[in-house]
């Protein structure tokens, strides 16, 4: 083990990892699992049609008490968490002033004085500085509480009736981008989250690290759910049109550019970002991130240039060969006035111009979420 | 551990030379090392039969989920002859890397063949921190 591994932080499934065999990268400061011996693409087609189970643990969650901490999470993000009623999820943006990204988030809403937010473990840290910048101005407790919680993903068309004999939960009453309190495995009470990266149907389960074992010891124990790594989490969310920041969204873009103007609430009051947004919105979007396919053998990556109409047009954003369809499928920013289904861009893959196609997203339209 | 035949030559970036009846034609493909390391193999370009490379020239690149690679001759030679089943199968490389998994037949001098790694020399090589290609 080099020196570098050193320094990563390990979660509470480290070593099942480890005992089935797993490839561990460094990801986000954490040592996880990118695949199993079973490799990239049964996990992908595992999680499309059965259930995987991914070890999550290095996303980072806020917990925000007092009074006003639901003001406070409105003003720090651009969705509307006024909307939300109790045991309801949203997916947002966390921004500069300058509407830039500085993470996208799920908000988790309890009632209007304890909300938590569950941020990306690369920018945790950045995450959390910034919000703190704000909270002076609002009557509220703000708090990391990564390190006490475990994460875990049960993603599937099969993921309820496996979990349901192993909660006292009533599963069937969580409605998708939702959650509820209890146990698992007879540990807990934890939340349950009908929430997910995949596309597909699952839950989320936020726990107490001390109980993580015994939750993935029983999920494992019904031998219907195979480990999962995060190899397949980003083709299967790349299929579903699902950002990812460091490669679709960073803090050199807005959500207006991103597709994702429908996570900025301009009616909902002010909020950081908002005077920005609202600029660029009457000026107009100069640019938009669109899915695009290719019809020829090519994998387009992360970073490879972009052309449009022969000039040099940024860069791939995200991309793979999609399993699910066993196509080439990507993401890139393009002029708005270019953003049309049926246009073409030209990516250099190594040399080699190969045409690809403005494709409506998702790209893959059969998920199980409901 | 991979899996590294007794009969086989081996080069430092993880390709490997069969021998053939015919000591001038080898079949050449890519360790279990390297296709384990590599992960799920989605395309090759390969070259035709007929081109001719230096040692060490790249002869082809591998797309694999996770990443690209080069690929590259381990001696000077001829392709005589290209797995046809790779194009619509490239998974052979990870299911039966030294079998229905080979890349190319090559022509090839039978003195530079013998110069490249045996088995023992390349399991040393792994386990010496040669892996990456």
């Amino acid at each position: 083990m080099s020196a570098e591994n050193a320094t990563l932080l390990k979660t509470p499934f480290f070593a099942q990892h480890v005992a089935l065999g797993a490839k561990m990268v460094p990801f986000a400061g954490f040592e996880m699992p990118v695949q199993y011996p079973s490799g990239i693409t049964s996990e992908h087609n595992i999680v499309r049609t059965g259930c995987g189970l991914f070890d999550v643990s290095h996303m980072g969650e806020f917990k925000i008490t007092g009074p006003q901490a639901m003001e406070f999470v409105n003003y720090v993000t651009s969705n509307n968490v006024a909307a939300l009623a109790s045991g309801q999820v949203h997916y947002s943006g966390i921004l500069y002033e300058n509407g830039t990204f500085v993470d996208d988030c799920l908000v988790y809403f309890r009632s209007n004085d304890h909300v938590m937010m569950v941020v990306n473990a690369s920018n945790k840290d950045k995450d959390f500085a910034h919000i703190s910048t704000y909270a002076g101005k609002f009557d509220c407790t703000l708090e990391d509480i990564s390190d006490k919680i475990a994460l875990l993903a049960l993603q599937g068309p099969r993921a309820q009736e496996i979990l349901a004999r192993l909660t006292d939960a009533d599963l069937d009453a969580i409605k998708y981008y939702h959650f509820t309190d209890g146990t698992v495995a007879g540990v807990g009470p934890m939340i349950i989250s009908r929430t997910g990266y995949t596309g597909e149907d699952g839950f989320e389960l936020y726990h107490d690290v001390k109980d993580a074992i015994t939750i993935w010891d029983a999920i494992m124990a019904t031998g219907q759910v195979q480990a999962v790594g995060l190899g397949c989490r980003d083709s299967l969310r790349l299929e579903m049109g699902m950002a990812l920041y460091g490669n679709d969204i960073d803090d050199t873009v807005t959500p207006l550019e991103a597709n994702l103007g429908w996570l900025v609430k301009f009616k909902k009051g002010d909020f950081v970002g908002k005077a920005a947004l609202e600029a660029q919105k009457a000026a107009g979007v100069p640019r938009k991130l669109v899915g695009f396919t290719i019809a020829d053998k090519a994998f387009p990556r992360h970073g490879y240039p972009v052309f449009v109409n022969g000039q040099p047009g940024g860069k791939v954003c995200s991309g793979t060969v999609s399993p699910s369809l066993g196509l080439p499928i990507g993401t890139c920013y393009v002029p708005t006035a270019h953003a049309v289904v049926g246009n073409h861009v030209e990516i250099d893959q190594r040399g080699k111009r190969v045409t690809a196609t403005i494709t409506e997203m998702p790209f893959w339209k059969h998920g199980s979420h409901k | 551990m991979s899996s590294i035949p007794a009969d086989l030559r081996y080069t430092n970036s993880h390709e490997y030379l069969k021998p053939t009846a015919d000591p001038t034609v080898v079949v050449v493909g890519i360790t279990d090392y390297a296709q384990g390391e590599l992960g799920d193999i989605v395309y090759l370009e390969l070259p035709k039969p007929g081109a001719t490379f230096g040692a060490h020239d790249s002869f082809g690149t591998i797309e694999a989920v996770k990443a690209v690679s080069d690929l590259y001759s381990p001696v000077a030679g001829e392709v005589l002859e290209v797995n046809p089943r790779l194009d619509a199968e490239p998974s052979l490389i990870n299911s039966d890397p030294y079998g229905d998994g080979w890349m190319l037949k090559l022509r090839v001098a039978p003195a530079d063949v013998a110069a490249l790694m045996d088995a023992q020399a390349y399991e040393k090589h792994l386990e010496s921190g040669g892996g990456g290609q």
